[in-house]
């Protein structure tokens, strides 16, 4: 699928979808496929909205090899990271949908504020995955445009980027660039560890009391490195949400289908002038928080085990051959692309230069400034002192 | 007496574990102190051995961490506050500045706030940004704070036990690279005996010139007296331990003696600890100056890539350096 808007399209044919309120089990969780590939036509949120995603077939198998892809570029990336070559990866494993189905469901002028996990939204942003890893390498502190791609920065401090959602925003409005089908919207990602931050919860009155075009995308993957949700929260973190005003909605973030519905209602709701709202994507940190850390310490094997079972891939290959939407040579294609592109992934991280260290000095101010000039030429002066130096 | 040989790391972790035994009040709380140990391991085994009651595992969000610690010490409590990385102090800085800082000036003297904040400090292991900061100055321009630092294990264990003893608030910044490096502890010593919790001291000897520093700075400078030595030219080294206050006066003996002073440390230059220090030994010594008092420190610049940092932080090359700049006056 391309950026942007996968249109308005038919449902897969072989299809034999049924409809549901969102009950059962978990009756909070809207959930358009089950982990067994089972499609469900459609769901009724809590709040009586009506979630579907009608895809061409095209769109079902473009998820499937987005799914793919993100995890496969992701385990390079922790590949690298075990071999050296990168400083730190925080990995996305077992997120993939909450990820590829909210990005996907991002239209081509929608602004996308992520944490430092977010691999799978840069990616369907058509933002190229080294772009990450140079940050995580040490060589820069990002690189891409984040207007031109319309993805900012990544944010490690907890939380701060939603506020940054919300006053971009809250400029939306401003700029009148909200009401019809080409209105935009934006979309704050973060996590449920970052649900305690006093900056979020502000996010959260600012962006309901200005009414501001934006979806809050919380991924519940249960974990703040070692604390359990119970430590950030007594109450679904969607249900709070209506304290401040706003809807929220659960979601099954582990179905890439539901959650490309959610997103792209409420995303849409937010453009057409309807405010903000909040979906929590329910889902599972498979690995570990980063590189850094050891789950084994905190968490038991067979809840890991639980959610191995509710995999995102695994139900959407299910469902695709279910539904014979595939024809034999697919999967095994797909899965050929991945191996190519997280190769060349790899080549691409191991060529990549340290940077000059007299860079350092760049960009710290717009307009410069005369110490910092005068420290630059100094610091010039001193590596040149050095026998061999190259500068 | 009971000598062990310990990592920075395990000293502060034996020293907190002390500070538990020893006063029911002392509860240590942050982000993954319990269950994990912290994701450096300073709280390795304590809510096991303590319970969740005394080693709290927080919600995420510092400014909570803090300003519910006030509560806790308002009511008599002791709490030792990690905050996880140098970078992640800000949301709390509020708390710190306007809060923990002010209560007992507030109140007139009715309200102590015996609160520890515990922070892994400063750059050198190839992280992300804002896990490598050195924010001692924001804190140190704060009336009412008190700062301290350790540069190695048997300061770590005693000074950790110290400050949370102490009725002052303190921010005990805490060299995250040298966490590993060991050294001997003298495990059985009265704590009332130790070396004064706000002195420094001198680390190293020397007789030709004066370098000044604290925390993961005091090993590169001691490294590089020894170089020097091998030059022959003998560095004196201190440890200046105590941020804020400072404690000049060995200080000042030294450069007296001296004539040069090189002030060494990883946060910028510009208004930071190096300024205060220069300024003070110019007041103190400036007839006994040979050169100006020169700081070594990072740049004036955003926390750089880690493939840089190397380049960025004060080194053994660069406190040279400025040691030869300070002779060829």
């Amino acid at each position: 699928m391309a950026k942007g808007d996968p249109g308005v399209s038919t449902r897969g044919r072989r299809a034999a979808p049924r409809s549901r309120k969102a009950a059962g089990a978990d009756p909070d969780l809207v959930q358009l496929l089950t982990p067994e590939g089972e499609r469900i036509d459609s769901v009724t949120g809590p709040d009586g909205t009506v979630y579907r995603a009608d895809l061409t077939d095209d769109e079902y198998r473009g998820l499937y090899r987005d799914l793919v892809l993100v995890r496969k570029l992701d385990a390079e990336a922790t590949a690298l990271q075990r071999q050296g070559e990168l400083g730190l990866w925080a990995s996305l494993l077992g997120q993939e949908a909450a990820q590829v189905g909210s990005g996907r469901a991002l239209r081509t002028q929608d602004m996308a504020f992520p944490t430092y996990r977010e691999h799978g939204v840069l990616y369907c942003r058509g933002i190229d995955p080294i772009m990450p890893l140079g940050l995580f390498r040490g060589v820069d502190q990002g690189g891409w445009d984040p207007n031109e791609f319309k993805f900012n920065m990544y944010t490690i401090v907890i939380g701060a980027q939603t506020l940054h959602a919300t006053g971009y925003a809250m400029g939306v409005t401003m700029d009148g660039r909200m009401g019809g089908d080409d209105g935009e919207a934006v979309i704050a990602y973060f996590g449920d560890g970052a649900t305690s931050q006093g900056d979020v919860n502000e996010a959260f009155v600012w962006a309901s009391v200005f009414n501001a075009p934006l979806v809050f995308f919380c991924q519940n993957n249960q974990y703040a490195i070692s604390e359990p949700l119970e430590r950030q929260t007594r109450v679904p973190l969607y249900q709070r949400a209506a304290g401040f005003g706003f809807p929220g909605v659960r979601v099954d973030g582990n179905d890439v289908l539901a959650s490309y519905a959610v997103t792209r209602t409420a995303l849409d709701n937010a453009r057409h002038g309807q405010g903000p709202s909040l979906i929590e994507a329910y889902t599972y940190r498979m690995g570990a928080h980063t590189t850094s850390d050891d789950p084994t310490r905190y968490r038991i094997a067979s809840e890991v085990e639980a959610w191995q079972a509710k995999d995102p891939i695994a139900r959407m290959k299910a469902f695709l051959t279910k539904q014979q939407l595939v024809d034999d040579d697919f999967f095994a294609e797909v899965d050929e692309q991945a191996r190519r592109e997280s190769l060349h992934l790899r080549e691409r991280v191991l060529a990549m230069p340290n940077p000059e260290p007299v860079t350092m000095f760049d960009h710290v101010y717009p307009n410069g400034s005369p110490l910092l000039d005068e420290q630059r030429a100094t610091f010039n002066r001193y590596m040149d002192s050095f026998e061999g130096s190259a500068h | 007496m009971a000598t062990e040989t310990l990592s920075i790391g395990k000293a502060l972790n034996t020293g907190l574990r002390r500070a538990l035994e020893n006063d029911p009040k002392v509860v240590i709380m942050g982000e993954d102190v319990g269950k994990l140990g912290g994701v450096f391991r300073i709280t390795d085994g304590l809510q096991k051995d303590f319970g969740d009651q005394r080693v709290i595992d927080t919600p995420l969000a510092e400014s909570g961490i803090i300003g519910t610690a006030v509560g806790l010490a308002i009511r008599g409590f002791r709490p030792v506050c990690e905050i996880q990385f140098d970078g992640f102090v800000y949301p709390a800085y509020d708390q710190i500045v306007s809060q923990v800082a002010k209560m007992h000036y507030r109140s007139g003297g009715k309200l102590r706030i015996p609160m520890v904040i515990r922070i892994p400090f400063g750059g050198g292991i190839g992280a992300v940004e804002h896990h490598s900061e050195s924010p001692e100055a924001y804190f140190s321009h704060t009336p009412g704070l008190k700062v301290v630092s350790c540069a190695n294990p048997q300061d770590a264990y005693v000074m950790i036990q110290q400050a949370i003893a102490s009725d002052d608030p303190i921010v005990f910044l805490e060299p995250k690279r040298r966490y590993w490096e060991k050294g001997p502890v003298d495990l059985d010593a009265p704590l009332a005996d130790a070396y004064p919790l706000h002195a420094s001291r001198v680390a190293r000897p020397g007789t030709d010139a004066t370098l000044l520093a604290y925390g993961p700075m005091v090993r590169t400078c001691l490294e590089a007296a020894t170089a020097a030595a091998e030059d022959g030219r003998e560095l004196e080294v201190i440890d200046l331990r105590s941020i804020s206050p400072l404690d000049l006066g060995i200080v000042y003996d030294s450069v007296r003696r001296t004539g040069r002073a090189v002030v060494v440390h990883e946060a910028p230059s510009n208004v930071g600890l190096g300024a205060e220090i220069a300024a003070r030994i110019t007041e103190e010594c400036f007839y006994s100056l040979e050169a100006p008092v020169l700081r070594v420190t990072g740049f004036d610049t955003p926390y750089p890539a880690a493939r840089v940092e190397e380049e960025y932080l004060p080194d053994l090359d660069r406190v040279l350096d400025a040691v030869d700049r300070s002779f060829g006056w």
